[in-house]
């Protein structure tokens, strides 16, 4: 029963990460920029459709493919940032949330007028197939591989953070905004760059999930909603507490699934509400 | 109310009681689906515009009225009854949830209602036994409106059950009126704009807020209740967070500064959608852009722009 245990926490550990990916840039933008986008998810799945048309359809390698939808979604993200959310940092949330449902709606419809409604999985990287022994179990070489890559975005982020340049003038202006922009900071420059950034992150999860995942319209939109249960339970704005939420849910979603099926999906919710209720500010938030 | 106002509204009314008349089953299928969402987004803005905390959960409160009035309708055809059963399903939900919600504002107001909506719709969708999964409850009849030894409507042409929705939604319309312009809808206003200075004033805010939450809940659950009866079956998308956004939209598309915002923003829903459908399948790009450009724009809602744009133009000829 424990090896079942651990066995399942390692699946989950493998769900988190795509969590973690899209909660990351989720929790960067709101701390730093101030909006909350709902259309996050939506970055999310258009990685996953651009990676699935390099790879899938045009028989592109797959590492190149992975990069080139990076670059895409990134370009899609500097339109959406410099012609929309620009215009949406000092505005009512109920109008940033709005604004940004539309663009779920757009991107959905988008998606399907392009690539059509039908769900799609391309074929696994060759490299990657087969399994592993764990604890008397296969385990896809695949999901290690996620583990791996979650956990050096991790890193890279923390140390971009913390020891570059532009992670200094990030967390300068996501302190004080005023007192950043008065030091001579570009601020509407810097948040571009921000958003840019962040639906990188996105897409990359969306682009790493596409041999495995189905890669179909509304994926976005399901995802986003646990990636909103993550960022409340970490903190909005707490890119730390964002990693551990992923973790929490990614595994709760794993163990659910296996012991009370009916209720994974409320389990979930749960949480979200009790933190709400007892630490709004998150829990790990000092 | 001015007298141009008041024969405006005259007219209106008796536009939707004569309808039947001269439209057909769509049309009035159609505003059978505006009467809805207008008395959904009314209880929802009750919240957003008077009090000011938005909720992102009001689909949850919807669904329990769906639920709960398809449920006495599938066991005891009486309508009535369904619609009773899902005020008091909304009502209730509402009352015990907006306990643990109003105690918080803003974002995390928002944030605690998403997932207690969420929590009705993993029940809807997993409790088989007693919603139907996600296949939901299906066969609902349109019971007969009845009071026994005086009254009985068969409601199964179109044209009477669209009369006993407009009958219903002009009664809670005009009761939400009331409500808004009672010394309670001054209060709620009060709470919106200055919570502290209420406060000051001896009055529990956090009361109010719990009855705003509770009459919001119970105009979800009764346009829910309505629901069934027209579409003879209830899904577990009902409770979906994505539908909890449709007031929201709708809301600010009209107004939210304004009593009659919500409804003129069910009736352009409506309306746009109805009209882009007859070019594009896709028509939800249209409308999200219309969403966006909203934002932009016309932030006041298309009642306010009218009112202050459009209205003085006519006035100075």
């Amino acid at each position: 029963m424990l090896e079942k245990l651990a066995f399942q926490a390692l699946i989950g550990l493998s769900f988190s990460m795509y969590l973690w990916l899209l909660a990351a840039g989720l929790t960067l933008v709101f701390g730093v920029l101030g909006v909350l986008n709902f259309a996050h998810g939506s970055l999310f799945m258009l990685g996953a459709y651009a990676t699935f048309t390099f790879y899938g359809i045009l028989g592109l390698n797959f590492w190149l493919s992975i990069g080139l939808s990076l670059i895409s979604v990134g370009i899609i993200g500097a339109i959406f940032e410099r012609f929309f959310i620009r215009h949406i940092y000092d505005i009512d949330l109920p109008y940033q949330l709005i604004l940004t449902f539309g663009f779920i709606l757009i991107f959905d419809d988008l998606v399907k007028m392009v690539w059509g409604g039908v769900a799609m999985i391309p074929p696994m990287p060759r490299f990657f197939e087969g399994n592993l022994s764990i604890l008397g179990r296969p385990f896809p070489i695949y999901n290690l591989f996620i583990i791996f890559a979650g956990i050096a975005v991790a890193v890279a982020l923390w140390l971009i953070l913390e020891k570059t340049w532009w992670g200094r003038m990030i967390r300068a202006s996501a302190s004080d905004r005023e007192m950043a922009s008065a030091i001579g900071i570009n601020i509407p420059v810097l948040f571009t760059t921000v958003f840019v950034f962040a639906a990188m992150l996105a897409a990359l999860g969306g682009a790493l999930g596409t041999p495995v995942r189905v890669v179909a319209p509304g994926i976005g939109t399901a995802m986003i909603i646990q990636a909103f249960v993550i960022t409340v339970i970490g903190g909005l704005g707490n890119l730390k507490g964002a990693f551990v939420g992923a973790l929490i849910v990614g595994i709760l979603t794993s163990f659910g699934i296996l012991l009370f099926p009916v209720f994974e999906l409320f389990i979930i919710f749960v949480v979200m509400a009790i933190v709400l209720m007892v630490k709004p500010e998150g829990l790990f938030t000092k | 109310m001015t007298k141009l106002k008041t024969l405006l509204l005259a007219a209106l009314i008796l536009f939707l009681l004569l309808l039947p008349t001269f439209a057909g089953k769509y049309l009035l299928y159609m505003t059978i689906h505006i009467l809805l969402l207008s008395v959904f987004a009314l209880g929802f803005n009750l919240l957003l515009g008077y009090t000011g905390l938005l909720s992102f959960g009001q689909a949850g409160f919807f669904a329990m009225g769906a639920y709960a009035s398809a449920k006495i309708l599938l066991i005891f055809p009486s309508l009535i009854f369904g619609v009773l059963a899902g005020i008091v399903a909304g009502g209730i939900a509402a009352l015990i949830l907006g306990f643990l919600c109003v105690r918080h504002t803003r974002i995390y107001f928002s944030m605690l209602t998403l997932s207690f909506g969420m929590m009705i719709y993993s029940i809807a969708w997993k409790w088989r036994d007693v919603t139907g999964g996600d296949d939901g409850l299906v066969g609902i009849p349109r019971a007969s409106f009845q009071i026994p030894g005086i009254l009985n409507i068969n409601m199964n042409p179109m044209g009477n059950y669209y009369y006993f929705v407009l009958v219903i939604s002009l009664i809670a319309i005009y009761v939400l009126y009331r409500i808004v312009h009672s010394p309670f809808g001054l209060i709620l206003k009060g709470i919106r704009d200055s919570e502290n200075r209420v406060a000051f004033a001896g009055i529990s805010v956090s009361n109010y807020r719990l009855l705003s939450f509770t009459i919001a809940g119970i105009y979800a659950g009764l346009a829910g209740s309505m629901l069934p009866p027209l579409e003879n079956t209830v899904t577990p998308p009902l409770a979906h967070w994505t539908h909890s956004a449709e007031p929201v939209m709708v809301t600010l598309l009209g107004g939210i500064h304004t009593f009659s915002g919500p409804i003129v923003g069910s009736i352009l829903f409506y309306l746009i959608k109805d009209i882009i459908v007859r070019f594009t399948q896709y028509w939800l790009i249209w409308f999200g852009s219309i969403v966006v450009l909203l934002v932009l724009v016309f932030r006041g809602g298309i009642v306010i722009f009218f009112t202050d744009q459009i209205w003085p133009l006519f006035k100075r000829t």
